[in-house]
């Protein structure tokens, strides 16, 4: 085992640690922590892959930005044990039956990409520098600029939703005020 | 796997260079509690400290000393875990974004080349934008952990404050990145070579005024330093979100805002005032030996980083604190459209001068 491989299997350890954390916890705080614990984990693969660019992004994005949103919010709520509603157990079957299906198209798309990785060569010199920041802009704007712009299209709209849901929500509570 | 690839001198070199701008950072810092203290009394017409030594020179080690003699209180009810662990990010976070920053011209020897930079990524600036938003961490879990509405309170202050005005921030550095052409701080750096290239002014501050005005009133929110120091408000929150720490885990705070102030400065005079650049430099370059060159250099930034470190001082013992309301009307609705017409503007000159 070389080196390389002793730190991919030590990171994915870690990750799937901080996975499982993230769902046994009592402590929304703590499940939230363990969950920013994977992020950082997951950019560790992607400057293994040589993808410094989207390791970098993946934490300003969803470590530094999304998750102290969540934080944020699950801070003002109130956690103590009493006040969380129990779960019938409709909801607790549903739960299990959605569960597991996830994990069936899970698998299902894990076989299907490894079945063509068995008999195929990848040029690992070739597949390294496809991440780094200058060749993946080219890609963007080049090949995939189309569905480029239609992501910046989906963003725009769910920015403006944003807005006008805010709008509303000011002006209710000026009439509530009054 | 070009990474874990390093030769055993390369190892001892960084080595060498983190624990130097490791120990700088926090010398740096420390002198700036003392000069804060002064720069304060003189605007306000007092003394200052002056009874530690010379011009009360000696007055951060006592305090040092003081805060670490202290009693340690972790409250009962806190979560101990992310009470310690609040200062502690802190004061990571503080010092990790320094690994980005050249802090001179590589010296050149017969033995090769030594840069004096830690760490040369091809994506510098995000990873400095990066750190930023994790910085937040710190105030947040250190607030959340103790247990303590003012607290609490002021954690969420920070933390709103804090993505607020990110954004702005990072539009007004990608109007910057799109002039560069690059990402990474020393190609940023070394376009501004010397002072006047081409007929104009090379260093980015004359080309970016607008980018440097949001970049740096989005780095006053970022410290959450005077007038932007809403989460350590001490009329409506006591101490803020440091109201339960005590000794040294409070010293951490403190001192992380140092630091932080020290780096932002030297991040600021990289980016937009010519980082070791200077007026004259290939006329030094020519008559001094190489490693002196690279000294000079590195003298140079720590002065502009100095000069900005003055300015923050200024700032905050001349500006009153903002309402709450007020700060998010200015991110929002201020820094953040004038940082879009910036990019703008940006992105139409670059096309007009190539045509």
């Amino acid at each position: 085992m070389d080196i390389q491989q002793l730190v991919f299997w030590t990171i994915s350890l870690i990750m799937i640690g901080c996975a499982i954390g993230v769902i046994m916890s009592r402590n929304p705080i703590k499940s939230v922590l363990f969950l920013i614990m994977t992020f950082f984990t997951i950019s560790a693969h992607y400057v293994m892959m040589n993808a410094q660019f989207l390791a970098i992004v993946n934490i300003i994005v969803y470590a530094g930005a999304i998750m102290v949103l969540f934080l944020f919010v699950i801070m003002l709520m109130n956690l103590n044990a009493d006040t969380e509603p129990q779960k019938n157990t409709l909801v607790q079957f549903a739960g299990v039956i959605s569960g597991g299906v996830l994990l069936l198209v899970f698998i299902a798309a894990l076989k299907s990409s490894f079945a063509g990785i068995e008999n195929q060569n990848i040029n690992l010199q070739q597949a390294s520098d496809i991440g780094l920041i200058k060749n993946l802009g080219q890609m963007l704007f080049t090949k995939y600029v189309f569905p480029f712009e239609i992501a910046c299209v989906l963003f725009l709209s769910a920015m403006v939703g944003a807005v006008v849901l805010g709008k509303k929500e000011k002006e209710l509570g000026q009439t509530s005020e009054l | 796997m070009f990474l874990l690839s390093l030769s055993l001198s390369l190892v001892i070199e960084k080595v060498i260079l983190i624990s130097v701008i490791l120990g700088g950072s926090l010398g740096i810092a420390m002198y700036s509690t003392w000069a804060e203290r002064k720069v304060a009394a003189v605007m306000q017409d007092r003394r200052g400290p002056n009874r530690a030594g010379p011009f009360g020179l000696f007055q951060p080690l006592a305090d040092g000393l003081k805060l670490f003699m202290k009693e340690e209180i972790i409250p009962t009810l806190s979560s101990k875990f992310l009470f310690v662990l609040g200062p502690s990010l802190a004061m990571l976070m503080a010092l990790m974004s320094s690994a980005v920053i050249p802090w001179g011209p590589d010296i050149v020897t017969s033995n090769g080349t030594i840069s004096l930079q830690v760490a040369d990524i091809n994506i510098g600036v995000l990873f400095i934008f990066g750190v930023v938003s994790l910085g937040v961490y710190g105030i947040m879990l250190g607030a959340w952990a103790s247990n303590n509405k003012f607290s609490l309170l002021s954690g969420l202050r920070a933390a709103s404050q804090a993505i607020s005005y990110e954004l702005a921030m990072g539009i007004s550095l990608i109007a910057l990145v799109m002039m560069t052409g690059s990402l990474s701080m020393r190609e940023i750096v070394d376009g501004q070579h010397g002072f006047w290239q081409d007929g104009y002014f090379s260093w980015n501050f004359f080309k970016q005024p607008l980018g440097f005005l949001i970049f740096i009133v989005c780095s006053f929110a970022e410290l959450n330093r005077a007038p932007f120091d809403m989460a350590e408000c001490e009329s409506e929150l006591i101490g803020g979100y440091h109201t339960e720490f005590s000794s040294m885990k409070l010293g951490f705070y403190l001192f992380a805002e140092y630091i932080n102030m020290f780096v932002s400065s030297v991040i600021l005079s990289s980016l937009f005032f010519g980082g070791y650049n200077y007026p004259g430099m290939d006329w030094v370059a020519l008559h001094v030996p190489p490693i002196l060159f690279s000294l000079i250099g590195v003298g140079v930034l720590l002065g502009k980083a100095i000069g900005f470190i003055l300015f923050f001082m200024f700032i905050r013992w001349t500006l009153p604190r903002f309402r709450y309301d007020q700060l998010m009307n200015l991110g929002w609705k201020s820094l953040i459209p004038l940082a879009l017409v910036n990019m703008l503007i940006t992105g139409a000159v670059i096309l007009w001068l190539n045509k």
